[in-house]
C-alpha cells in the first residue's frame, strides 16, 4: 500500500514537472500554431543559471533555493521573449519556418551550453529539509516533491486566473479559438504572441529548476529528454488545451512511475498510451473534435 | 495574403474539421515546394533544360565514380588525397547522407509530411542487419532482404498510426515512435544492440571486398550506387500517379477527397517508400562505419536530415543531396577545426562557440531559414533567373514570402 502511495506521489511530482513544460508548449501551439522545439533550451538555461545562482547564494540555504527558482523563471522568460521578437516575429504567418527556426535555435543553444558547462551532469544540492522524507500514511515521500507539486498547482491556478480574468487572457483565449477574427477586430495579436511566449518560457524555466531537484542533477541535455515527454503530454491532452495538458501530465507521470517500478518499461507505456489515444481520440483527451477521414 | 485567406476560409468551414484543417493551413507555408509543372509550361526551353540537366547529372556521376582513382587534394575539405581511405570514407558518408536527405525529401518535399521520426528507419536498417549478421548464419544478401521486409512492416505499422493525424500532431507522433526505438536500442534488450556502446559489425558473412580499410574504395562505390538508386526511385515515385496524388494532397487534401481519391493511401505509400529507402541507407551505413551507434536512431539524426533538406532547398531533389553532402562535410570538418591549435589559442568568448560544430550549423540553419527561403536550390534558381535572358520567373517562395 505504501509503495503504491509513494509511486502515486512521485508520479504526480513528475507530472508536475511535465505540466510546467507542456503548459507553455500547449499555449504557444494553441495561439500561434508553432511547435516550439526550443522550449527544451529555455528549460535547460533556466535550470543551469538557476543552479549557478543557488551555488553563489549557498546551495543548501532556502534563500538560494528561492532565488534559483526566481532566476530560472526570469531567464526562461527572457530567452523566450527574445526568441519570439528576434526569430519568430520576422516569419509571421509562416508556420513551418517558425518551427524550423526553433529547431535550429535548439540545436545551437544546446551545443553552446555543452561548450560552456560540459556534457556531464552536475549533481546538485538543496536545503536539508528537501532531502528528507515525510511519512504520509506509511509512505516515505521525499519533501522536494511537495514543493514541485505546489509550484505546479500555483502556476496552473495563476494561468487559469490570467486567462479567465484579464483582458490579455481574453485576447489569448479568443486568439486560440479564432485568430483571424481577433485580428479582424483590430487587436494586435502579435503582442499577445510575445506575452504567451514569455509566460511559456517562464514556466519552462521554473520547470527546469524543479526538474533539476527532481532528478538531482543539471546538464545541458536535461531539456531534450523532458521535451519529448512534454510533446507527448501535449498531444495526449489535446493541442492548445491547458486543462488537457494538466490532466495528461499527471496521467503520464503516474503511469510512467508505475510501469517503471513494476516492469521497468515506463517510456514504452507512454508511447503506447499515445498510440491508443490517437487511435481512439485523434484530437487528444480535451482537444477540439476532429472530422474523421 | 494568400496564407491568411486560406486560413479564414478554413476556419469558416464549420467547427467539424477546424483543428485538422487549420493545422494543414498552418503547414502550408513558403516552404512548400514550387509546383513542378514549369518545365512543361515553358515548352521547348524546358525540354532543353531537362536535357542539359540530365547531361550534367551523368557527367557528375562519372566524376564521382572516378574520384577513388584520382589523386586530388583539397586541403581543408578532405583529410587526405581522394584515393586514400580517409577521404574515401568521408566522401562515402557524404553520399550516404545525401541519399538519406533524399528519402526525407520524399516526405517533406513531395507529400508535405513533417516527420520527426525518420531516423527510426535508418536505425532499424542498420541495427537489424547488424543483429542478423551477428546472431544468425545468414549471408549478407539474405540478411539484407530480411531486414528490408522488416523495415517495410515497421514503416507500415508506424505510418498507419501516425497518419491518423496530420500537421504538427503528426510530427509529434513520429517523434514519439522514434523515441521508443531510441529507448529500445539504448536499453540493449538481450544484449543485442550493445546499448550506448553500439553494435560492431560481424564481418564473417560479409564478402571480403567490403571489409577492411584497403577496401574503402568499394564501400565508396557502394554508397554512390545507393545514392543513384535512391535518386532513381525517388524520381520515379515523385513522377508516378501516387506521387502526383501525394502532391495534390499536400496542396489541398479536401479537394482530393471530393474527387473520390484516397489521400491516406497516397501518404502512407510515400511514407513507407521513404522509410524503406532510409532503411537501405542504414544498412550501407552499417557496412561503411563497421557498426551501428545509438545516434542513428536518435532525434538528432532526424533533425540533421531536416536541416540538410532545408539547407539544400525544400522541394528540390539535387538540393537535398547537396544539403546532405554539405552538412556532413561541415559537421566533420568543423569538428576537426574545433581541435586545431589556432582555435585553442583564442579567448573563451570566441573559442567556446567556435569549437561546437552544432552551434555553428544550428546558427547557419537559422540564418538560412530567415534570409534564404528556398535554401541553396532556391538561391541558385533566383540567380539563374536574374542572369538568364528568360523573363525572370517569380520564385513561388518569394511570392509567398512577400504575401506573408
Amino acid at each position: 500500500m505504501s509503495t503504491i502511495l509513494l509511486l502515486l506521489v512521485t508520479g504526480i511530482g513528475l507530472g508536475a514537472v511535465y505540466f510546467l513544460v507542456a503548459s507553455g508548449l500547449s499555449l504557444i501551439y494553441g495561439l500561434m500554431g508553432v511547435l516550439n522545439f526550443a522550449h527544451g533550451a529555455f528549460l535547460t538555461l533556466g535550470a543551469l543559471i538557476g543552479w549557478e545562482t543557488a551555488r553563489v547564494m549557498g546551495a543548501d540555504s532556502w534563500g538560494g533555493f528561492a532565488l534559483s527558482l526566481l532566476v530560472g523563471c526570469l531567464v526562461g522568460a527572457l530567452l523566450a521573449a527574445l526568441t519570439e521578437l528576434v526569430l519568430i516575429r520576422p516569419l509571421y504567418e509562416r508556420h513551418i519556418e517558425q518551427v524550423l527556426v526553433t529547431v535550429g535555435l535548439n540545436l545551437a543553444a544546446i551545443a553552446l551550453f555543452e561548450g560552456i558547462w560540459g556534457t556531464d551532469p552536475v549533481f546538485i544540492q538543496a536545503p536539508t529539509w528537501m532531502g528528507l522524507t515525510t511519512d504520509v500514511l506509511g509512505a516515505q515521500v521525499p519533501n522536494h516533491l511537495f514543493i514541485t507539486i505546489l509550484v505546479a498547482v500555483l502556476v496552473l491556478a495563476a494561468m487559469v486566473l490570467f486567462l479567465q480574468k484579464t483582458r490579455y487572457g481574453m485576447i489569448i483565449r479568443a486568439g486560440v479559438e479564432n485568430r483571424s477574427m481577433v485580428t479582424a477586430l483590430g487587436i494586435d495579436v502579435r503582442r499577445a504572441f510575445t506575452l504567451v511566449f514569455t509566460i511559456g518560457g517562464a514556466a519552462a524555466g521554473l520547470g527546469g529548476v524543479l526538474a533539476s531537484h527532481y532528478f538531482g542533477y543539471v546538464s545541458p541535455l536535461l531539456g531534450g529528454s523532458l521535451l519529448i515527454f512534454a510533446f507527448i503530454v501535449t498531444v495526449i491532452g489535446g493541442l492548445g488545451s491547458l486543462s488537457g495538458a494538466a490532466v495528461a501530465s499527471v496521467l503520464v507521470g503516474v503511469l510512467q512511475q508505475f510501469a517503471n517500478y513494476y516492469w521497468s518499461i515506463g517510456d514504452f507505456v507512454v508511447v503506447i498510451l499515445l498510440a491508443v489515444v490517437l487511435l481512439t481520440r485523434p484530437s487528444g483527451l480535451m482537444g477540439r473534435k476532429v472530422a474523421r477521414a | 495574403m494568400s496564407t491568411s485567406t486560406d486560413e479564414l476560409t478554413d476556419r469558416q468551414g464549420g467547427s467539424g474539421g477546424q483543428e485538422r484543417r487549420s493545422a494543414r493551413g498552418r503547414l502550408r507555408s513558403s516552404l512548400t515546394p514550387p509546383p513542378r509543372t514549369r518545365a512543361t509550361a515553358t515548352g521547348r526551353p524546358g525540354a532543353r533544360r531537362r536535357l542539359l540537366g540530365a547531361g550534367a547529372a551523368v557527367a557528375g556521376v562519372a566524376v564521382l565514380a572516378l574520384l577513388p582513382l584520382l589523386d586530388l587534394r583539397l586541403p581543408g575539405v578532405l583529410p587526405t588525397a581522394t584515393y586514400q581511405p580517409g577521404a574515401l570514407q568521408l566522401m562515402a558518408l557524404c553520399l550516404l547522407m545525401g541519399a538519406a536527405a533524399l528519402t526525407y525529401h520524399l516526405l517533406i518535399g513531395v507529400a508535405g509530411l513533417l516527420s520527426f521520426g525518420h531516423a527510426l528507419y535508418v536505425g532499424a536498417g542498420s541495427y537489424l542487419l547488424g543483429i542478423l549478421l551477428e546472431r544468425t548464419g545468414l549471408g549478407l544478401v539474405p540478411a539484407m532482404l530480411v531486414t528490408l521486409v522488416a523495415v517495410v512492416v515497421l514503416a507500415n505499422v508506424t505510418g498507419a498510426v501516425a497518419l491518423r493525424v496530420s500537421g504538427i500532431p503528426f510530427a509529434m507522433v513520429t517523434l514519439a515512435f522514434a523515441q521508443a526505438g531510441s529507448v529500445l536500442v539504448r536499453r540493449n534488450p538481450g544484449g543485442s544492440t550493445g546499448g550506448e556502446e553500439g553494435l560492431s559489425l560481424n564481418t564473417d558473412q560479409v564478402p571480403a571486398v567490403l571489409v577492411g580499410v584497403s577496401n574503402t574504395r568499394n564501400l565508396y562505390w557502394l554508397a554512390l550506387a545507393v545514392l543513384i538508386v535512391v535518386f532513381a526511385v525517388v524520381s520515379w515515385i515523385q513522377n508516378s500517379r501516387a506521387g502526383h496524388l501525394a502532391e495534390a494532397v499536400r496542396e489541398n487534401e479536401d479537394r482530393v477527397r471530393v474527387l473520390g481519391l484516397r489521400p491516406y493511401l497516397a501518404k502512407l505509400l510515400i511514407f513507407v517508400v521513404a522509410g524503406t529507402l532510409a532503411g537501405c541507407v542504414g544498412m550501407v551505413h552499417l557496412l561503411l562505419q563497421s557498426g551501428a551507434v545509438p545516434r542513428t536512431v536518435s532525434a538528432d539524426l532526424t533533425i540533421s536530415l531536416l536541416v540538410m533538406v532545408v539547407l539544400g532547398g525544400v522541394g528540390s531533389r539535387w538540393g537535398a543531396v547537396l544539403g546532405g553532402v554539405l552538412y556532413t562535410l561541415l559537421d566533420q570538418r568543423l569538428t576537426v577545426l574545433a581541435q586545431s591549435e589556432s582555435l585553442q589559442a583564442l579567448p573563451a568568448v570566441l573559442r567556446v562557440p567556435l569549437s561546437e560544430p552544432l552551434f555553428l550549423l544550428g546558427s547557419l540553419f537559422v540564418l538560412v531559414v530567415l534570409f534564404l527561403p528556398g535554401g541553396l536550390a532556391g538561391s541558385v534558381r533566383r540567380l539563374s533567373a536574374r542572369t538568364g535572358r528568360r523573363r525572370p520567373r517569380r520564385d513561388p517562395a518569394e511570392v509567398l514570402g512577400q504575401a506573408g
